[in-house]
């Protein structure tokens, strides 16, 4: 029988000797979304592989696929040029790859030791010395601190993600993947990672570092793989290239949209932020000493990676995170100003503020998914009328007529939005926000996932806001799109404003270089 | 790669639902009933060697009345079913204590709060109710039957708030909490029979105020207690109505709804997610204990650690088949209690062990369980998902090729 493989073999004999791992044509889709779009990827034998990509371009899902976790739809892997089927973490262990994702996957009230053999199962018995003198010997190998006895809950971040390299080392993994590394790290410990990385890398192993922080490519990797948008833009030498090539191929050319931006009609500081700090439970600094003001009839653009603090931000403002820090003053037209700070959803309505808010998470903070149209403009209403029934006539009205205008494509306004899809359960949570009439406009991620069309949908009803004199705070990922649709833009990064630029003037390689702003302090990190 | 990779396809997947119409899934469900009464037929042809037939014919009829043996014209020995009213009644009265539990259940577990502790809650209600017969001395029937109905929710209030309470504001586990009230719950139930043995050394509280009747929930239709209950089914009715309308209707049951869909769209709406948790575990609490009264007052007349009976854990399999819908609770409820009568009934009339009879009630149990399971999910085989991406195979091979092609030319 003569299969793939041994042509393969047969037709690139050169091929087992240079890469460790070539993916082809990989193609992953969940649902309607297209996660990775024919991407390729070669990783040489003993380099480091920098994966870079804005979110969403689809890097974690590609490395997921390599570690077995998912499985592509489409397409091929090689490893040592023998084409492979990765099933489940298992296998991919079986062909010497090792992933140390974002989130650790190690179990608190264990020790070092006992984490790194869990799941183990080559029938050995567990001999805890033997594992632990093992650990130590791959750690002083590759210049690791470790200590074997020590329990989960004991260790710092850093701890944990040493230990999870070396769990992928104790199972023989020649090739390692690590999911964000940094972005849980001080300056000083990524630097030892770094020292780590390329003792291994003296050792043969091959690594592929996800990242989007540029100053790190540079520093640590061989070769640079970019994806954008699911699909593979190139592989360059990271020694023929720069920071700036690397931006445009990671952003993509300006595009010019269509989207119509009229001027500002007299803008007034209608929301000012200053000093604002938010700490989460973890004592993680989520922002650090935020602070600007949102104007009526302007729509403000907050740009940076996700996790740089933008839902903070807005569910700070919408008194649904606590404030550590800082002042968040509303400033209604011809009335005295209001802090916001300290009050809850339901304080801040009672107020009279005309706040509304877009969450990024639609169907877990802006819709209840089990109920129809009319339930969920009933979210904003409910409270309005007197006595102990609800009112469904007037939300029910409401539904109807965002049925109409904003074409949402369901079988009734009783129909559960959870099982609309994801522009029209984006439509419904639009339109009954700016039915509100609100002052303030808050929206987070409005068009992700959506289709060009409803994406127009969403900017021109938000532009019409804008000229009614709301001030519209709109977070985005797209570049192109804040850039086309925003007057002012926010860069935030790690927590920190790292850039506050007029939409009008300023090239996207900018914002881009803004959002990737290496920070010696570490905002995010103390 | 095409082989290996089929290989690796479960046989079987379950996938979720869309969406089904309503006659299939009575149409499910209908099925489920009929495979039930095979296996549970079989199962009674293998142990009892008795006419499965017969057996569900007396088993539908406990309910009912009892067959009698009786010699007809010819001399035969048949058996005929008499209808008793007494036995309807009882029947009824267990369908109302039973509904009653379950529509209490509804609005904790229309929140996704996990109320397992109305067998306490009940048990508390009930001894209130017996605290009010003993100790209220000397009022008119309404005036106290209204004192007990208010003492016995204020009871069961009480035993719904801690757990709601403590869930709000440290993130207590309810169902282990609730659990445990119950054990509680029976243990202060064992000392009020303690203090009130009657007669001493019975272990008892044997049946309270025989003479008098007094706090005895009375008849509807007659003057004589106990003759129908007419009134355990009008107090347990209004309070599945009540409870229907104010889950679909009233505000506070949109924010119970709210709640139970996700808490953080409850705080976004500005609902205060905390006291949502204690009032509502609170009025769940109160119509559990309420049916602590009309399970003392209405029916049992006593009170003992098994008052409740396993029927606040009963009344958690009626809320989940009726998709706490208080209506559709309404024929759970029935469905459970008639199959649970006929069960004894054979036991009786046939003179079987009265597991047996469990073990059908079991299998029906089972079978209906298990067809939600199959309204909600669908198996898919795997030849059936190999049938739509084919298309996309072939192309695939040739498109590597080329890749390896260009691969060698680059190089």
């Amino acid at each position: 029988m003569k299969t793939t493989d041994s042509a393969v073999q047969i037709k690139n004999p050169g091929q087992n000797q240079i890469y460790a791992i070539q993916m082809r044509e990989i193609t992953k889709t969940f649902g309607s979304v297209v996660a990775n779009k024919k991407v390729m990827l070669d990783l040489k034998k003993g380099e480091i592989l920098s994966l870079l990509g804005e979110n969403g371009s689809g890097k974690t899902t590609l490395m997921n696929m390599l570690s077995g976790i998912y499985h592509p739809d489409e397409g091929y892997i090689f490893i040592n040029g023998k084409e492979v089927s990765i099933q489940s973490p298992r296998d991919a262990y079986k062909y010497g790859i090792g992933m140390i994702h974002q989130h650790f996957t190690l179990v608190d009230v264990f020790t070092a030791a006992e984490n790194v053999i869990l799941g183990l199962n080559d029938g050995s018995k567990f001999d805890r010395k033997e594992v632990s003198r093992k650990v130590s010997e791959i750690a002083s190998r590759y210049g690791f601190e470790i200590d074997p006895e020590k329990k989960i809950y004991e260790m710092s971040v850093s701890q944990k993600q040493t230990l999870e390299i070396i769990k992928a080392l104790y199972r023989g993994a020649d090739i390692l993947i690590l999911d964000e590394p940094t972005a849980v790290l001080t300056p000083q410990e990524t630097d030892k990672l770094f020292a780590v990385m390329r003792n291994m890398k003296k050792d043969g192993k091959s690594i592929i570092i996800i990242t989007h922080k540029l100053n790190e490519v540079m520093e640590i990797s061989d070769r640079v793989a970019v994806l954008r948008k699911g699909e593979y833009i190139g592989c360059v030498d990271t020694s023929e290239t720069s920071p700036q090539a690397l931006t445009d191929m990671m952003v993509g050319r300006a595009t010019t949209l269509d989207i119509d931006r009229p001027d500002p009609v007299d803008p007034e500081p209608r929301l000012v932020i200053e000093g604002l700090t938010c700490i989460d439970h973890e004592g993680v600094k989520r922002l650090d000493n935020v602070s600007f003001t949102a104007n009526s009839g302007e729509i403000l653009g907050i740009a940076g990676i996700a996790g740089s603090g933008q839902k903070e931000l807005l569910e700070a403002i919408a008194g649904l995170y606590p404030v550590s820090k800082g002042t968040i003053t509303y400033k209604p037209k011809d009335k005295s100003e209001m802090s916001l700070v300290g009050m809850d959803p339901l304080l801040i309505k009672k107020s009279g503020i005309a706040m509304s808010f877009v969450p990024e998470d639609r169907l877990g903070m802006g819709l209840v998914g089990s109920m129809g149209m009319t339930g969920n403009m009933m979210l904003r209403s409910w409270r309005k009328n007197r006595g102990f029934f609800v009112n469904r006539k007037d939300p029910n009205q409401l539904a109807n007529q965002i049925l109409k205008n904003l074409e949402v494509v369901t079988p009734s306004t009783e129909f559960p939005v959870r099982r609309l899809s994801g522009g029209n359960v984006q439509k419904v949570l639009v339109g009954r926000e700016i039915a509100s009439a609100p002052a303030v406009l808050m929206t987070a991620y409005a068009v992700r996932g959506l289709d060009i069309n409803t994406s127009y949908t969403i900017y021109n009803l938000l532009t019409e806001q804008k000229t009614k004199g709301v001030a519209v705070i709109y977070v985005g990922e797209d570049l192109d799109v804040l850039l086309a649709l925003c007057d002012r833009l926010i860069v935030l990064c790690g927590g920190q404003v790292s850039g506050v630029v007029d939409c009008r003037n300023i090239t996207k390689e900018e914002v881009g270089l803004l959002m990737t702003k290496y920070r010696k302090e570490g905002a995010s990190h103390d | 790669m095409t082989k290996a990779n089929l290989a690796h396809d479960p046989l079987i997947r379950i996938s979720k639902r869309e969406d089904i119409p309503m006659w299939k899934s009575w149409l499910v469900r209908i099925i489920g009933l009929l495979l039930a009464l095979v296996v549970s037929g079989i199962v009674i042809v293998c142990i009892t060697h008795i006419n499965p037939f017969m057996v569900f014919a007396k088993m539908a009829s406990g309910s009912f009345g009892s067959w009698i043996k009786n010699t007809n014209a010819a001399g035969e020995t048949v058996e005929v079913l008499t209808i008793s009213t007494k036995r309807i009644w009882v029947t009824i009265r267990d369908i109302m204590t039973l509904l009653c539990i379950s529509v209490g259940l509804a609005p904790a577990f229309a929140m996704k709060f996990w109320n397992v502790g109305a067998e306490g809650q009940v048990l508390v209600g009930g001894i209130a109710t017996v605290a009010c017969m003993k100790y209220f001395t000397g009022l008119p029937t309404i005036v106290l039957v209204l004192v007990m109905i208010v003492v016995s929710m204020l009871a069961g209030a009480i035993w719904g708030f801690f757990p709601g309470f403590f869930k709000a504001h440290w993130n207590t586990n309810e169902t282990l909490f609730t659990l445990m009230m119950n054990y509680i719950a029976i243990q202060i139930t064992s000392f009020m029979v303690a203090v009130w043995e009657n007669p001493p050394g019975s272990n008892s509280v044997g049946v309270i105020n025989r003479n008098d009747q007094y706090g005895w929930l009375p008849s509807l239709f007659s003057d004589v207690p106990n003759k129908d209950f007419g009134w355990n089914v009008i107090i347990v009715l209004i309070v599945t109505v009540a409870v229907f309308i104010y889950l679909r209707y009233s505000k506070q049951g949109y924010e119970i709804s709210v709640v139970g869909d996700s808490v953080n769209t409850a705080r976004y709406a500005g609902i205060r997610v905390k006291k949502v948790y204690i009032r509502t575990m609170a009025i769940s609490g109160a119509i559990c204990g309420l049916a602590g009264f009309v399970a003392v007052s209405g029916a049992s007349h006593t009170i003992s650690t098994s008052t409740a009976g396993g029927r606040g854990f009963t009344a958690i399999i009626v809320a989940w088949l009726a998709k706490f819908n208080t209506f559709t609770m309404i024929l759970i409820s029935a469905l459970l209690v008639v199959l649970d009568k006929g069960a004894s009934e054979i036991a009786s009339s046939y003179g079987i062990n009265e597991y047996v009879s469990q073990i059908i009630t079991g299998i029906i149990l089972f079978f209906l369980l298990g067809s939600e399971f199959f309204i909600n999910y669908q198996l898919k085989f795997r030849h059936n998902k190999g049938a739509e991406p084919p298309a996309a195979k072939p192309v695939q091979a040739p498109a590597a090729n080329t890749d390896n092609e260009d691969k060698e030319a680059n190089e």
